[in-house]
């Protein structure tokens, strides 16, 4: 149903970092799991509409007016790691 | 004090005969001394509530919160290691909300890591133990919520529920649990899970309870375009008699797989009590709801598998491989943040939504969606609300399931299809099976808390239900 | 292949625009450009656990005032989609953006089709610091959410572009009809304007399409430009080579002139789209669509057309004008004075215009009602054209009445009268040769006679009355 590789590779888009161990066991999970889904591969649904919201409400829009932002001291406060006025990453280009 | 109801507390403070500040103190020394690990945080000695208006309806009587709720200043985690000390710096609308109503925070409640799960097994934190029976699972993925209120550490709490983690907990800890009209209750500042299914709600002692306190949750919130203001105000139920009331029953799927004889029993004694209280029972169908869980487990794990990018180790919660540059911070952050069951929804989401597979996977479940709505919008045409038990089972032991993620989605059937449709439900305790507690589901077209809560309540008289002696 | 076959160009253009909102796409933080970092952020812009966009209603206007504008169709349902990727300066891992159901569809300006026009928010600013910022031993980069979650319209046109002049006039199009719209500062070095090119070639004659390459963030016209010619020779020498081009995504760099490959090919990208669920449909009513007809001005195409056609100006002329709508505004108060011939009133604020080098002429201290009152003292041969010259210079410097001007300085043209006569008379006196030249039927040769006239007169005589004189003094 799912094997290593697709799970490997959905892994690499997910960024998720997976052991061997993992890829083993999520691929015999997630197989299981597909397998239930499965099920609805058979229905007719030719002509239906797809659901995305079930409310029922359209153009909640907001007027284009400031509101406060955050200061910067508590923005930068939860970062793993920051210089005095920024967010410090790993290069992407390293 | 700790034998009254949320609304006779509350009556009691308005009275004079207990003092806000007193029932404060005395909820938080019992939630610090909780041992059912239903807390991730409890509020310091010494805390006062903020100040409220005199004639504030909830008059004080404190509030357990579910961890995913941001609270500025408190830690708010969601059960997740990748949140660890985590601290938001703002309040979510709805707990401000109720904050501002008379309902201060009293503690954070643990929770299966980002609402997934049934048990609270996944938490980082720790399972949170059933009060009926400390070897079994609460519940979940409010299982902290609905813990604490059975066990009275807590005089009410908000949970969430995106598939039944209102509902089932509430069930399993024998309690009440109201998943309100998708859209009623503000999202923002909760931690999202699956944003088309999401709908935070009350979990209380009894149904007058929940009333009161989703009376005070709803309402049109600016900063979340998916809310909408509820037609009409909650008012506190009242009624005795369901005479006129037409309860469907969709006969077909109370005959599937795994539903514990208990379950059954209890449930079709409380359809007795209805037809007594003057219901009219109709068997229904609901032809799609035996795919709603597929549905569910493509929808809810896509959702979520996009809403969890954020953890990306950047602005804020764990960072490790850092040092191994981006891509490495990235894996490495995410494979020691989230859990397995988080880890598997995010990569059955992603695989979802992936080239090549979409149109069968969540194009179809969207699909299904439409069908499922479809169903209840028909059967509504027919009766005034639908019963089913809320779970197949009653609480099970700690690890009785953790092997099998399947087995565990499963106890969501009945359950999910309102999820999907956006509708009511509340569970309400119906009897026990074996010495723990069954809950009764009873769901209605969208915005009819009133008639829900109503005939909740006239149930509730009827059934009598000795909840768990508070010690 | 062989190599006399000749190669085309089939160029597809991506702009993202920046729009002139107060504050951002899904959120109340500020726009800033050149700000302090991080301080117009809040949670929904940081992507923290919890919060949730919602639509600002002035980026859905001013996106309907570009589809307006370009003639799209305007969606009446148009929804937002998720496309997700992981980056440090995208704060959710996903970008709203919008996808199948964008605000505008199809259109046209100038020669080139639009095939939509969507609406999306910016992602913030990534600064490679190097080793100075080392985290343990690796290289770090900073981030700075100000800018992310910008409003942007991201224009796509159809592969109608040709050439990569084609594709720098046109983009210059587009710039002066954003900018005249009011929907965008357009300013490409502050990136508020940001062009992509989809560019493949094909025999001359070929009608398919072939395999393309993306140009991403040229930051100039001219690299634009530049980056089109190089990347359109790589692929005709590939193709000549015996090779095929790869779908990439490729960097012009305009120091070397150097292409090359931005991402490594395993690295597919699968963006994921769904709709987002955190927003609801966006429906157009008439209300809607009215406040945004009301809004949008006469554009520099149009307006073009309208100099040209109606009041017959050149066409250069009238772009010229038309391009800058300050121009074109003060143009048109210039023929609201009196009858002011509009070919003069065309040629005599392009003067004013090079005398004022990008500023406002309203702005200026030349009234329209001065600029119209030396064009008809210059029509009316009051004065000639080098003193219409230096009363302009004057009106540019101190303002003021052309006509007080001209009597002040004595800059008056002398018509007939004995005055210009004797001045002729000296002239030809002075210049036995030239006047033998005249006689003998070269007028070209009078020259000399009219400069010395000019000088004697200081200038204020017209060329056209000395010519006259000369003739009638000469016996021809």
């Amino acid at each position: 149903m799912i094997d290593r590789e697709q799970v490997l590779h959905v892994a690499r888009l997910a960024r998720l970092q997976l052991t061997d161990d993992e890829v083993e066991r999520m691929a015999g999970e997630l197989s299981s799991i597909l397998g239930h889904i499965e099920t609805i591969s058979g229905l007719d649904l030719d002509g239906v509409e797809p659901t995305s919201h079930v409310v029922e409400v359209s153009n909640a829009l907001r007027p284009d007016v400031p509101r406060p932002s955050l200061d910067r001291e508590v923005a930068l406060s939860q970062a793993p790691a920051r210089t005095a006025d920024g967010f410090l990453v790993p290069s992407p280009q390293a | 004090m700790i034998e009254l109801s949320a609304k006779q507390l509350a009556d009691a403070i308005a009275r004079g005969d207990v003092s806000a500040a007193e029932a404060f103190e005395t909820y938080r020394a019992r939630a610090a001394a909780d041992e059912l690990n239903a807390y991730t945080w409890v509020a310091p000695e010494g805390t006062t509530a903020a100040p409220m208006s005199a004639d504030a309806p909830l008059r004080g009587v404190p509030l357990g919160v579910k961890d995913l709720f941001c609270t500025e200043g408190v830690p708010s985690q969601a059960g997740s290691r990748i949140l660890e000390g985590y601290l938001p710096p703002y309040t979510a609308s709805v707990v401000q909300r109720l904050a501002e109503a008379g309902a201060p925070l009293l503690a954070k409640t643990n929770q299966d890591e980002f609402a997934m799960g049934s048990s609270n097994e996944n938490s980082a934190y720790g399972p949170t133990r059933n009060p009926w029976d400390r070897e079994r699972i609460p519940g979940g993925s409010s299982g902290g919520s609905a813990a604490a209120v059975a066990a009275g550490s807590a005089p009410w709490a908000l949970g969430t529920d995106t598939g039944g983690s209102i509902r089932q907990p509430a069930a399993m800890c024998g309690i009440v649990g109201l998943k309100p009209t998708y859209g009623s209750v503000s999202r923002y500042g909760m931690i999202a899970f699956a944003s088309s299914l999401d709908q935070g709600g009350p979990l209380t002692r009894d149904v007058t309870d929940a009333a009161l306190l989703y009376g005070q949750m709803i309402g049109q919130d600016p900063c979340d375009s998916t809310s909408l203001a509820h037609p009409e105000t909650i008012a506190l139920p009242t009624a005795e008699r369901l005479d006129g009331i037409r309860i469907g029953v969709p006969r077909a799927d109370l005959a599937a797989d795994g539903i514990e004889p208990g379950v059954i029993a209890a449930f079709d004694a409380t359809l007795q009590r209805a037809q007594e209280l003057g219901a009219e029972l109709v068997d229904i169908e609901l032809p799609h709801a035996e795919h709603a869980l597929a549905a569910y487990y493509v929808i809810a794990p896509a959702e979520a598998s996009s809403n969890l990018s954020r953890f990306d180790g950047v602005r804020y919660g764990l960072r490790h491989g850092g040092d191994e540059g981006l891509m490495a911070m990235y894996t490495h952050t995410r494979h020691d943040g989230f859990g397995d069951e988080v880890k598997r929804r995010i990569l059955i989401g992603t695989y979802a939504l992936s080239s090549g597979y979409y149109d069968a996977y969540y194009g179809r479940a969207q699909q299904v969606r439409t069908k499922i709505a479809d169903d209840f919008r028909a059967a509504f045409g027919r009766v005034d609300l639908i019963a089913t038990p809320t779970a197949p089972t009653t609480a099970f032991k700690l690890g009785e399931k953790t092997a099998d993620p399947l087995s565990m989605y499963l106890g969501d059937l009945f359950t999910i299809p309102y999820s999907l449709a956006g509708l009511p439900a509340i569970s309400i305790p119906c009897g026990l099976s074996d010495g723990l507690p069954v809950g009764f589901q009873l769901g209605g077209p969208a915005f009819s808390e009133n008639r829900i809560l109503d005939a909740a309540h006239a149930l509730e008289q009827a059934i009598g239900f000795e909840p768990l002696e508070i010690s | 292949m062989s190599a006399d076959v000749e190669y085309e160009p089939v160029i597809g253009l991506e702009i993202h625009v920046q729009l002139k909102t107060r504050t951002k796409m899904f959120c109340g933080c500020e726009l800033s450009f050149g700000d302090p970092p991080n301080i117009h952020v809040c949670p929904v812009c940081l992507g923290l656990p919890g919060s949730l966009p919602v639509v600002n209603a002035r980026a859905i206007h001013l996106g309907l005032m570009i589809g307006m504008a370009v003639g799209s169709e305007l969606a009446p349902r148009s929804i937002f989609h998720r496309k997700n990727y992981f980056y440090p300066d995208l704060p959710k891992g996903y970008q709203i953006s919008q996808f199948d159901l964008p605000l505008c569809l199809g259109g046209k300006l100038g020669d080139v089709r639009i095939h939509r026009v969507h609406l999306e928010e910016d992602a913030a600013k990534l600064t490679h610091v190097g080793e100075s910022g080392r985290i343990h031993g690796s290289d770090s980069s900073i981030v700075d959410y100000n800018r992310g979650g910008t409003p942007l319209a991201e224009i796509v046109t159809e592969p109608d572009v040709r050439s990569a002049e084609q594709a720098r006039e046109w983009l210059n199009m587009l710039r002066v009809t954003l900018r005249q719209l009011g929907v965008s500062d357009v300013n490409m070095e502050e990136g508020s304007l940001r062009c992509d090119a989809n560019i493949s070639i094909r025999p001359v004659g070929d009608t398919e399409l072939h395999t393309k390459t993306e140009l991403k963030n040229m930051n100039s016209f001219r690299y634009i430009e530049r980056g089109i010619h190089a990347e359109v020779a790589r692929q005709i020498e590939i193709v000549r080579s015996g090779g095929k081009v790869q779908g990439e995504t490729l960097h012009f760099d305009p120091r070397t002139e150097r292409i090359t490959s931005l991402r490594s090919k395993e690295e597919a990208h699968d963006y994921r789209y769904f709709p987002e669920p955190d927003l609801v449909p966006i429906t157009i009513s008439a209300e809607m669509l009215d406040a945004a007809r009301a809004e949008v001005p006469e554009l520099p195409t149009a307006r073009a057309e309208r100099y040209a056609s109606t009041l017959g100006l050149s066409d250069d002329a009238a772009k010229l004008l038309a391009d800058r709508a300050e121009l074109a505004a003060y143009f048109e108060s210039v023929l609201e004075v009196d009858s002011v011939e509009p070919v003069a009133a065309a040629n005599w604020v392009t003067e004013l215009a090079a005398r004022l080098d990008e500023g406002d002429p309203a702005g200026s201290k030349v009234e329209p009602r001065a600029l119209a009152s030396l064009i008809g003292l210059l029509s009316s041969k009051a004065i000639n054209v080098g003193a219409a010259r230096q009363v302009l210079d004057r009106l540019v410097a101190e303002g003021g009445d052309p006509l007080a001007i001209v009597e002040a300085e004595g800059l008056g043209a002398i018509g007939g009268g004995d005055e210009l006569a004797d001045a002729v008379a000296a002239a030809i006196a002075a210049n036995p040769d030239v006047a033998e030249k005249i006689r003998d039927g070269n007028m070209k040769a009078i020259g000399p006679i009219i400069g010395h006239v000019m000088k004697a007169t200081k200038g204020r005589a017209d060329g056209g009355e000395v010519t006259r004189l000369v003739r009638q003094q000469l016996g021809l």
